[in-house]
């Protein structure tokens, strides 16, 4: 038993660092500047980039942050310190199952949101997708971490006469923030390599968009499309695109919190 | 002497001056025919007790004797909990405190804890929040504020030269005196202070007591403390409370040298307690 458990146990890391260390390998030798600074090449022509897909990728998260994350974090707010008794665990229960629905539902609710009415792709649908993807998790995180604040810090502020809402938002989510932005950042990152549900919103562009109204490319979906092209230095671009997907969600990560841990404001 | 003569005795004295001792403050805060209520559990049974102005007031008495609650009671923190009550009467100055604003309240009594809070902020921005609560916003009041108040709290030496460093860093006797400065930042009437010294050595502890004493001279202190050299080094009036109810309340030194009951003898003489 101890075998089959260990060898369990070792399969599931392995398979992180096979995968990682495919990525690098492949990813690596297939990686060259002229990819983060031109655009695709025509088919047909060898080279080319994904310039305008690493900006809209870009874009396209800060639309979700902008979109899901003040909706995430107010909402965490209320739960940890304004709720009653049940409408509470009904959303929490509720954002449990949102956050369970396959990334393709909401792509699908995007679509009949914002690309049906307006007859076209655009990256502001594909925004408002990953956004409401973001929202279970910005919310659960801030709970959790206004939740963890100890309560005789919320005592000091209300016994120098602070109002609620001053306490909670000059000494409780201050406290709290290390953790609420951490949480943003994992959030970001789990969002940043999904795929379906930018399909049929914010689409592909081979060109640079013209505005947040417009088809937008992003580096999930270009990886789609070149992988499953039968060209061969299509596939070597879809391996560095991975590539460069999985190092900017790794260097997004490490960067925020050591920025956090430098700020002075440790959680106690 | 029964706990409920007590409010007419001390007015007595202070109109009359009969006592041996003349007094020259009235009564800051009073409390008439107090009760409270956990829910259905009553926490605290007909208190009447008077706190004299410019003096410092000691609370003891056994864990879960109603001391920190009732301490509670005079700033209203106690709303904070959910399902709690209050019957009875507390006047700040001959004012209800139940029909002041709680915001001006708690400007005016200010209160210092057991476990020292200070915010994840600046040593200057915790001793500024209460000012910024009050609406002041200019750099020169809020930094004369600071330093006044950190004077005033003898830590002011020890931080002058980071006042825009993490409070956290400070050791454990200097954030309770932050804390403490934080609360005088406001210029507070009374200043309750519910077992501040509990979690520190006995080289902070003298230096918050003899703070105390100096602070009494701009202001009233009510100290909840479990400990009784505590209580009879720093205090001018004792109240012993037992099971929620105050047994006995009386100046320090007749509390500790002729208590008048049998219970008070006893905790104070490490029999119970």
């Amino acid at each position: 038993m101890f075998g089959l458990t260990g060898f369990c146990a070792f399969m599931s890391v392995g398979i992180l660092f096979f995968i990682l260390g495919y990525l690098f390998w492949q990813g690596s030798t297939s990686l060259n500047w002229a990819f983060f600074t031109e655009l695709p090449a025509p088919v047909g022509e060898l080279g080319g980039g994904m310039a305008n897909a690493i900006v809209g990728s870009g874009k396209l998260l800060l639309l979700a942050t902008l979109f899901g994350v003040p909706a995430g974090f107010l909402a965490g707010v209320y739960l940890a310190e304004f709720g009653g008794t049940i409408f509470p665990i009904v959303v929490r229960y509720t954002t449990d199952l949102l956050n369970g629905v396959p990334s393709i539902v909401m792509g699908i609710f995007a679509y009949a949101l914002v690309v049906q009415p307006t007859h076209h792709f655009s990256a502001f649908a594909g925004g408002l997708a990953l956004g409401i993807m973001m929202i279970p998790i910005s919310l659960r995180s801030t709970e959790e971490f206004l939740r963890a604040v100890p309560h005789n810090l919320r005592e000091g502020a209300v016994a120098l006469g602070a109002s609620k809402s001053r306490t909670i938002f000059t000494v409780v989510v201050p406290a709290a923030m290390k953790g609420i932005v951490t949480g943003t950042m994992l959030d970001l990152a789990r969002v940043a390599g999904e795929t379906a549900p930018l399909l049929f919103t914010s689409f592909s562009n081979r060109f640079w968009s013209p505005g947040w109204n417009h088809p937008m490319a992003s580096l999930p979906v270009m990886i789609f499309t070149y992988a499953i092209a039968p060209y061969p230095d299509w596939h070597r671009q879809a391996w560095a695109a991975g590539f460069v997907l999985v190092a900017a969600v790794l260097v997004v990560n490490t960067i925020s919190r050591l920025i956090l841990s430098r700020s002075g404001y440790l959680e106690r | 002497m029964i706990a409920s003569d007590i409010v007419d005795h001390m007015a007595d004295m202070s109109l009359n001056g009969a006592n041996t001792v003349v007094e020259p403050f009235g009564l800051k805060m009073r409390i008439a025919g107090l009760n409270f209520y956990y829910g259905r559990s009553r926490a605290l049974h007909n208190i009447d007790l008077g706190v004299r102005a410019n003096h410092i007031t000691a609370l003891i008495g056994p864990s879960g004797c109603g001391k920190s609650t009732f301490i509670r009671t005079l700033n209203r923190m106690y709303e904070l909990v959910r399902h709690t009550r209050v019957e009875g009467e507390v006047t700040l100055d001959e004012t209800s405190i139940f029909a002041m604003d709680v915001s001006d309240l708690r400007q005016r009594v200010g209160m210092v804890f057991q476990k020292t809070n200070p915010f994840p902020k600046s040593i200057f921005e915790n001793v500024a929040y209460g000012l910024r609560v009050k609406g002041h916003r200019k750099k020169s009041v809020l930094a004369d504020a600071v330093e006044h108040s950190l004077k005033r709290a003898s830590l002011w030496e020890e931080v002058e030269d980071k006042l825009h460093e993490s409070a956290l860093s400070l050791s454990g006797g200097q954030q309770q005196r932050l804390c403490i400065a934080r609360a005088l930042a406001v210029n507070p009437e009374v200043l309750l202070l519910d077992e501040p010294c509990s979690a520190l050595d006995p080289i902070s502890t003298a230096k918050i007591e003899a703070l105390l004493v100096e602070l009494k001279q701009s202001c009233t202190i009510v100290i909840v403390t479990h400990n009784m050299q505590q209580a009879s080094r720093v205090s001018d009036y004792t109240g012993y409370f037992l099971l929620g109810e105050l047994l006995e309340f009386d100046r320090t030194p007749t509390i500790f040298q002729n208590p008048s009951r049998k219970e008070t003898e006893d905790y104070i003489t490490g029999r119970f307690g």
